[in-house]
């Protein structure tokens, strides 16, 4: 990656004053794909032919004066669960095994329409079902800065290739924290915007009452960006905020009594740095937040079950072992059970949209742990040890459930260096409100 | 049809789909339910109080 150039916004500048050229940023993502990816496995599909090909045509669009706005040129991965034309579709699944895409999905397309640059389809938790990226038909994705450790997901393969500089942004999907989880895994922002604002024609489903896409960067900036272009619309003129006006909720029961002791530190370093700079917290509370994981449960076992029942008969032998046996819950799972979930959602729904009144946003940590290490069944939590599929979905699956944005912003490390996530969530249908949030926080989040 | 009865079926099915591993996460799912089932927000046909939605506060 270039010196100069470490966000889309500066790798833009660059473009412009001719300091460098697409082509040239390009072909350093590819080298550093070619120089890590045997030890990161960040994707399935590396398209160094027209991504090249691409570049040049952006650089040429350029030159003659055809500017497509912030992403002209910029290098980006697509977690491979979306549709780009002529390419596999894998979904990190053999059942996908000979599809090729025939159309791009509907936010690739706008992607391309702003002259975004492809360099690859990422890695992922088999259909999205999964924080590890273990269960890969194409293998473990690996922590760029701890191989020994996977880089959170679903969207692991999207987070490692931005950290690892193969590529300036991501795409990904998030159903219970696969943009968010992966993104504070490796510190990064990752954006869940409100539920239903950006399409997912084109995108393998999971859940499709709590699927979303949504973009993994390098700072707030890049997401906005970014998040304009898969919205389809400009990116709006903000009136800036003041640090003093804003004003969080900290969610302390439930969310902030389970967590590492290095998440703990940083989280409470945070929220200090940001009540030195005048910005207001409160404590709120989600009443019902020991019902989310229950409630979670039952929905997402059966949409994805809906989707994957007639080819868990077909070809169960197709899936990881690990997604097919989870994927099976979803048989046994009752309509009335269900029903009640369904009623539950709508509960959590009313009290987040309750503990946001009179605030501009949320703030809780993001994982209650530091990327877990590969092969790990549980983590330690206190006195006790938690599953790591129910410790990395704690925190963020809330928001899939009740449709509210929320973005994750990097905010210091544990001892170790291994980086530690803050995460906001806004009012529901203002998630560029939240990214206004998110944007005059961010460096004091960060630290 | 109680959770109990539930699991019971439950776990003789998936033995005899040949799918063992299937039980422990059937146990897990389980106790899900029995969480579920037991939220204060379920609406009761006895007429008993159940917790408001937003909309009805």
């Amino acid at each position: 990656m270039s010196a100069e150039a470490r966000t889309i916004a500066e790798l833009g500048r660059a473009l412009r004053d001719g300091t460098t050229t697409a082509e040239a940023q390009t072909e350093r993502c590819l080298e550093v794909i070619a120089a890590r990816e045997a030890g990161i496995n960040a994707f399935i599909t590396v398209l160094a032919d027209t991504a090249r090909e691409q570049a040049r045509a952006a650089d040429r669009a350029l030159a003659a004066g055809d500017d497509r706005g912030p992403l002209h040129g910029v290098p980006i991965s697509l977690k491979d669960l979306l549709d780009l034309r002529g390419t596999p579709t894998t979904a990190g699944s053999h059942v996908r095994r000979g599809h090729v895409a025939g159309a791009d999905a509907t936010v690739v397309a706008r992607l391309r329409q702003a002259g975004a640059v492809f360099v690859g389809k990422t890695n992922l938790h088999e259909f999205a079902f999964g924080t590890t990226n273990e269960d890969s038909a194409f293998g473990p994705v690996h922590h760029p800065l701890d191989a020994s450790r996977t880089p959170g997901g679903s969207s692991g393969g999207s987070a490692a290739s931005v950290l690892a500089g193969m590529s300036f942004a991501s795409i990904g999907t998030d159903t219970g924290g696969s943009i968010r989880i992966p993104s504070s895994a490796c510190g990064l922002v990752g954006l869940k915007p409100t539920v239903g604002e950006v399409p997912t024609t084109g995108v393998v489903p999971l859940s499709t009452t709590m699927d979303h896409v949504g973009p993994l960067a390098r700072s707030v900036e890049d997401a906005a960006t970014l998040f304009a272009v898969l919205l389809g619309t400009v990116p709006p003129s903000r009136r800036p905020l003041a640090a003093r006006d804003v004003r969080l909720g900290i969610p302390r029961e439930y969310f902030l009594s389970r967590l590492d002791d290095g998440v703990a530190h940083a989280f409470d370093e945070t929220c200090a740095r940001l009540r030195a700079a005048d910005v207001v917290l409160s404590e709120v509370q989600i009443p019902h937040a020991n019902d989310i994981a229950p409630i979670y449960l039952h929905i997402v076992l059966s949409e994805a079950l809906a989707y994957h029942g007639p080819m868990l008969e077909e070809r169960p032998e197709d899936y990881t072992s690990g997604v097919r046996i989870r994927l099976e819950m979803g048989r046994y799972v009752l309509a009335e059970d269900y029903a009640r979930a369904l009623r539950g959602r709508q509960v959590l729904q009313g009290e987040v949209g309750a503990a946001l009144g009179g605030l501009h946003g949320l703030l809780l940590p993001t994982l209650p742990v530091p990327a877990t290490p590969l092969g790990a069944e549980t983590v330690p939590m206190g006195e006790a040890d938690e599953p790591v599929r129910a410790a990395t979905l704690r925190l963020t699956q809330l928001f899939n459930l009740t449709g509210h944005p929320a973005i994750t912003l990097p905010c210091g490390t544990v001892p170790g260096g291994l980086p530690v996530g803050a995460q906001l969530v806004g009012h529901a249908g203002r998630t560029n409100d939240l990214v206004d949030v998110a944007r005059v926080l961010e460096s004091m989040i960060s630290g | 049809m109680t959770v109990d009865q539930w699991l019971r079926s439950a776990v003789a099915d998936a033995e005899r789909r040949g799918l063992p591993e299937l039980v422990s996460l059937l146990r897990m799912l389980a106790g899900a339910t029995i969480a579920l089932r037991a939220a204060d927000w379920n609406p009761r046909p006895d007429g008993r109080p159940s917790v408001p939605t937003t909309d009805e506060r």
